[in-house]
């Protein structure tokens, strides 16, 4: 994918002297979805306002192919943002509220109309069309948030985490809606959450954020498999952190030696981080690293949680049928099914 | 529904064997409600009804309608006239600039001004009658000290024929509680309006003029006429100000009915001024209408 559609280069804003985004810089392709993840009040929203125009940018640029939108006012920029919730407006119908960014844009009444009723339809809401805002259930106020957002044809469309005020059944069925919909159409599309199991679920690729800057953009796979840092390795699913000793580009960890990814660290004690499914475990009397303390069955795959001998909890993912046998209070060896490994001084 | 109501007659149907004694269901829940129409009897219903009552007697006590004759004429015809031309533009003048006062407290005002400012609007808005007078009479009667001070830069107010106890004069006066007032009433529907539909609408490219026209002042719009209907009702029954202000000689409904009833009064007197009450509370009525019709249309939008 060329990813010269979207190009924010180099944004930074202060709010007062809270430093809210740092020199951040993202380029999406056209057609693409690509999430913004990272903890509350590491510059989501913010970026996501910059790029709408719904905040002015200390220093930075922002283009859209070859337009310049830096210094253009957020109603000139075509963009369809869905915000947190109760952005619908209450004094107009469903129909009025998706129809409004045609009706600014001139578009004569039964046109809007009819595009309206076409965007309700997509996102199931047709019959819905003529009652009001207050009328809907949560989750509808979103559909027709994200069909408003939609019925212009926008270039880019925005989602300021469009899903966090709704509950779990709700949230995952729209999140797959807002998949098939941007896949569909083809919408350019950027999405912000702080949920990491939403962001890897829907994007082509996520950027995890951290205190105002972009700390990696990769595709889900290679952001799950290649973090950067112990940041991102932590933040995004889950990671165990055992301790293990370093010396050079080796670590020693449960009686293996493994290969140091990250360099910057100095030798000695350190912090090992491992994914659960490269945690394998073994059945033993003599020379046990820790002991089960519970299973938790997911289905084809289990979760089994240790604990090591100095305290520390690991988890390990294996299919049901092979962990059946880790009952809690077995004691059991640790052996780690990975040759590199991301360290930290902790 | 329906099953409901036939389960707690069905429980009741079944009382009378062990209880002897059965109070009808409809009944039951009127009950709690009894003190609330106790009082709203006794302190609205009753009053009114024996106010329509008298003003239609005559002087011997019969029916007649006289009363409302002489009311619909010189002077009492003027006071009306007047009365709702000082209710309407007194809350006119007190509401547009009050909203628009209104919306830059709440939006662009620091909290700290909008502290102080709510606190003096309380004072303000609340300083009325007696004491209102005076405070003006003692800066702009003829011997107040503005009108002095101007005097010696050579600004003669009453050259130009003002005076507090004209129209104009009074009108002044009002607005300096019916402007705080707007502003109190009207600020929690400034705070109601969300950022977010600002925000969506710039994002679907509406301007800011028709963010205001589509959705700002369409949402608004309820609230402004239901303060503006607050201030005329102020505006249109407020006595002891201008009682105090003009001594008493002004032809306004409110000073009418109180120089009927002042002193020693005889049947007609006492019958024309429930008259022009009872007139009084018709207008007050009918000013309420526009209210309901529009409110009619908001409730389909509001929860
Ligand atoms: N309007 C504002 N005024 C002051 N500080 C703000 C404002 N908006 C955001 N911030 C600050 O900027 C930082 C980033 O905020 P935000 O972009 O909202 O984070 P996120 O969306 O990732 O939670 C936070 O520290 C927040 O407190
Ligand atoms: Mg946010």
């Amino acid at each position: 994918m060329s990813q010269n559609y979207l190009k924010v280069k180099g944004l930074s804003k202060k709010f007062g002297n809270v430093v809210a985004l740092n020199n951040f810089s993202l380029e999406v392709a056209r057609g693409e979805l690509v999430t913004l993840l990272g903890p509350s009040g590491c510059g989501k929203t913010t970026a996501l306002r910059l790029v709408a125009g719904l905040e002015r940018q200390d220093s930075g640029t922002i283009f859209l192919e070859s337009r310049d939108l830096t210094l253009i006012p957020a109603h000139h920029r075509n963009m369809g943002m869905v915000f947190q919730a109760y952005s619908l407006f209450p004094n107009l119908t469903v129909a009025e509220n998706v129809a409004f960014g045609l009706q600014m844009r001139k578009v004569d009444r039964s046109a809007r109309i009819k595009k309206a009723h076409e965007l309700l339809d997509l996102v199931g809401l047709d019959s819905q069309s003529a009652r009001f805002p207050h009328q809907l259930s949560g989750g509808q106020q979103q559909r027709v948030a994200l069909a408003r957002a939609l019925a212009f044809e926008p270039e880019i469309l925005l989602l300021d985490e469009p899903l966090s005020a709704l509950d779990a059944q709700v949230r995952s069925n729209l999140r797959e809606e807002i998949r098939r919909l941007q896949l569909s159409l083809g919408t350019t599309t950027l999405f912000v959450t702080h949920d990491q199991e939403e962001a890897m679920s829907i994007s082509d690729r996520v950027g995890v954020m951290n205190e105002g800057r972009l700390e990696q953009i990769d595709t889900p796979d290679d952001l799950y498999n290649h973090p950067k840092n112990v940041f991102i390795a932590n933040f995004v699913g889950l990671m165990n952190q055992v301790s293990g000793t370093k010396t050079g580009k080796s670590v020693s960890v449960f009686g293996a030696n493994l290969k140091v990814k990250n360099e910057v660290v100095t030798d000695g004690r350190v912090l090992v981080y491992i994914r659960p499914e490269f945690v394998e475990l073994e059945c033993t009397e003599s020379d046990a690293d820790a002991k089960v303390i519970s299973r938790l069955f997911l289905g084809s795959v289990s979760q089994v949680i240790c604990q090591l001998n100095d305290g520390t909890i690991v988890h390990s993912l294996l299919s049901s049928r092979m962990s059946a046998e880790f009952a809690p209070g077995i004691r059991v060896k640790i052996r780690v099914n990975e040759d590199e490994v991301l360290v930290s001084n902790g | 529904m329906s099953l409901v109501v036939q389960e707690s007659g069905k429980a009741n149907s079944g009382a009378p064997s062990t209880r002897g004694a059965t109070i009808h269901p409809a009944l039951l829940t009127f009950i709690p409600l009894l003190p609330f129409i106790l009082i709203f009897g006794f302190f609205f219903i009753y009053p009114i009804a024996a106010l329509v009552y008298v003003s239609f007697l005559s002087n011997e006590n019969t029916f007649t309608i006289s009363n409302y004759v002489t009311a619909f004429s010189k002077p009492y015809n003027q006071g009306f006239w007047n009365s709702v031309k000082l209710g309407l533009l007194s809350a006119l003048m007190g509401a547009i600039p009050g909203a628009i006062a209104a919306y830059f407290l709440e939006i662009k005002g620091s909290v700290k001004i909008r502290r102080v400012i709510a606190a003096l609007n309380g004072v303000l808005a609340n300083t009325g009658g007696v004491p209102l007078a005076f405070m003006f009479t003692a800066a702009l009667g003829i011997q107040g000290f503005i009108t002095v001070a101007l005097k010696y830069v050579g600004i003669d107010l009453y050259a130009n024929q003002f005076s507090l106890a004209t129209f104009s004069g009074v009108l002044i006066v009002y607005l300096y509680f019916q402007l705080p007032l707007m502003i109190i009433v009207f600020s929690p529907a400034i705070t109601s309006l969300r950022k977010e539909w600002r925000e969506a609408a710039s994002n679907l490219g509406a301007s800011r003029s028709k963010y205001w026209r589509h959705v700002g002042l369409p949402i608004l719009f309820p609230s402004f006429l239901a303060s503006f209907l607050l201030l005329f009702a102020s505006g249109f029954s407020a006595y002891a100000t201008v009682n105090a202000l003009t001594v008493g000689n002004f032809p306004l409904t409110p000073l009418q009915i109180g120089g009927l009833l002042d002193g020693n009064v005889s049947a007609t007197q006492l019958h024309l001024g429930k008259a022009l009450g009872v007139v009084m509370i018709v207008i007050s009525a009918l000013a309420v209408v526009p209210y309901l019709l529009i409110q009619r249309r908001v409730a389909r939008w509001t929860s």
